[in-house]
């Protein structure tokens, strides 16, 4: 499997029978093709929906349906329409299970950078912002490094997101979790050693290997 | 009163230099129609509500193609590379906003709400130069409403009183900004007789609308 693959089908593990989620653009939403099928989540869209969608056809297109991402998609019976203060008051108000989000940067203190590289990116926060502070459970799904340049430090150099606000980090290499404010590693992926993940990750961390 | 009003009357409201808000996510529930009319006036240094500019040349984008936008209010702008670049160049003063900060900012002024206390922000750039009120131990940030002269917005049907019904997820931006802009202006598919919506399911009450427009 590709590093993405390997990080999505973790990701999917994550999901419990009747959870409410969202997932963020790209590598977040992957997670989805891993959803196992003895469960049912609901999946929440910040632009106004929530349920499950499918992408659209020419015969289903509804040019008034589209995700966060601006794709065309059809919601599965059961699904929900609402408007963007309904959809921030279930993020805000704590009603998300969780919400998986990709970053540019993550730190030993559960900051979280991933809207604004000043003076290069500037693709704003989005719903980031109230999803890190609201979510009940916030997790990182993210490529270890980015053209070989850790991702998970001990400080974050860009601005950040959220301050203290990440519960959980999967990457390819490896599962972290905030135990206690503290940064643990609690799983290694297939293949790779203890050596090999500490050489790409400035951050401490406690190595607490679950079975 | 008579709300339905015709779109080349779009011009009559546009100023220059006037702040416009305008409903939609990624072109999805913008008020097409009248993103065309407003790019046949001269109308400049707009000020746009907006929690995304969709795509170059394509919806709310167009009119940051022509450079009618000369400052911003948005929450996302990652898919629009033409509003990054005049970003950049100082051509737009840009303002990021969280995206339910600015659903917040906006449904406050419509609510007459003097602000709202929000954690999205805190220990981040979005907390410099406000102020952060403490409330049973918590820290919140106070966001403030946002005034607007004009909101355009987009659903699928009208009676003649200005009730609305949206269709799929275009409800979006475009609730929260009914009603909280000095003028309302609402663009429909289809404008029923009054009566003819069920009452139980109507998503933005009449008294918000000023004026109706037939795509």
């Amino acid at each position: 499997m590709e590093a993405k693959q390997i990080i999505a089908a973790r990701v999917a593990q994550e999901f419990k029978n009747g959870d409410f989620v969202n997932l963020g653009i790209g590598l977040p939403t992957l997670a989805v093709d891993y959803i196992s099928k003895d469960i049912h989540i609901n999946l929440h869209s910040e632009n106004g929906f929530a349920g499950v969608w499918d992408k659209a056809n020419e015969e289903t297109l509804d040019k008034d349906v589209v995700d966060a991402g601006g794709t065309n998609v059809v919601l599965q019976k059961g699904g929900i329409f609402f408007d963007s203060v309904t959809s921030f008051e279930i993020i805000r108000g704590g009603h998300l299970d969780m919400t998986v989000l990709g970053a540019l940067e993550v730190d030993e203190e559960g900051n979280l950078a991933n809207w604004k590289i000043p003076g290069k990116l500037l693709p704003g926060m989005g719903g980031a912002m109230d999803l890190v502070n609201g979510a009940k459970k916030v997790i990182i799904s993210m490529v270890h490094t980015a053209r070989g340049n850790p991702k998970l430090l001990k400080k974050c150099t860009l601005p950040l997101t959220g301050k203290a606000v990440v519960d959980m980090i999967i990457t390819e290499m490896g599962v972290f979790e905030f135990i206690n404010n503290k940064l643990h590693l609690t799983e290694l992926s297939k293949g790779v050693s203890l050596e090999e993940i500490k050489a790409l990750t400035p951050a401490s961390y406690v190595v607490a290997l679950k079975d | 009163m008579e709300k339905q009003i015709q779109i080349h009357q779009i011009s009559e409201f546009l100023k220059d230099g006037m702040t416009i808000a305008i409903g939609g996510f990624m072109g999805c529930g913008n008020a097409h129609n009248i993103i065309d009319e407003i790019l046949k006036t001269n109308v400049k240094n707009l000020t746009l509500i907006a929690t995304d500019t969709a795509r170059d040349g394509y919806g709310i984008g167009r009119l940051i193609d022509d450079r009618r936008i000369t400052k911003l209010l948005a929450s996302h702008i990652g898919t629009n590379k033409e509003t990054q670049k005049q970003v950049i160049e100082g051509f737009i003063d840009l303002e990021l906003v969280p995206q339910g900060t600015l659903a917040e900012r906006i449904r406050a002024s419509a609510a007459g709400l003097g602000g709202v206390l929000t954690q999205t922000g805190l220990g981040t750039e979005v907390e410099i130069g406000k102020e952060v009120i403490t409330i049973d131990g918590k820290d919140y940030i106070l966001e403030l409403p946002i005034k607007i002269d004009l909101a355009f917005i987009s659903a699928q049907k009208a009676d003649e009183a200005g009730n609305l019904v949206f269709n799929g997820a275009t409800r979006n931006f475009n609730v929260p900004m009914a009603g909280a802009a000095k003028v309302t202006i609402a663009t429909v598919e289809e404008i029923v007789k009054n009566g003819e919506l069920d009452p139980n399911f109507i998503h933005t009450p009449f008294i918000y609308i000023n004026h109706i427009i037939k795509a």
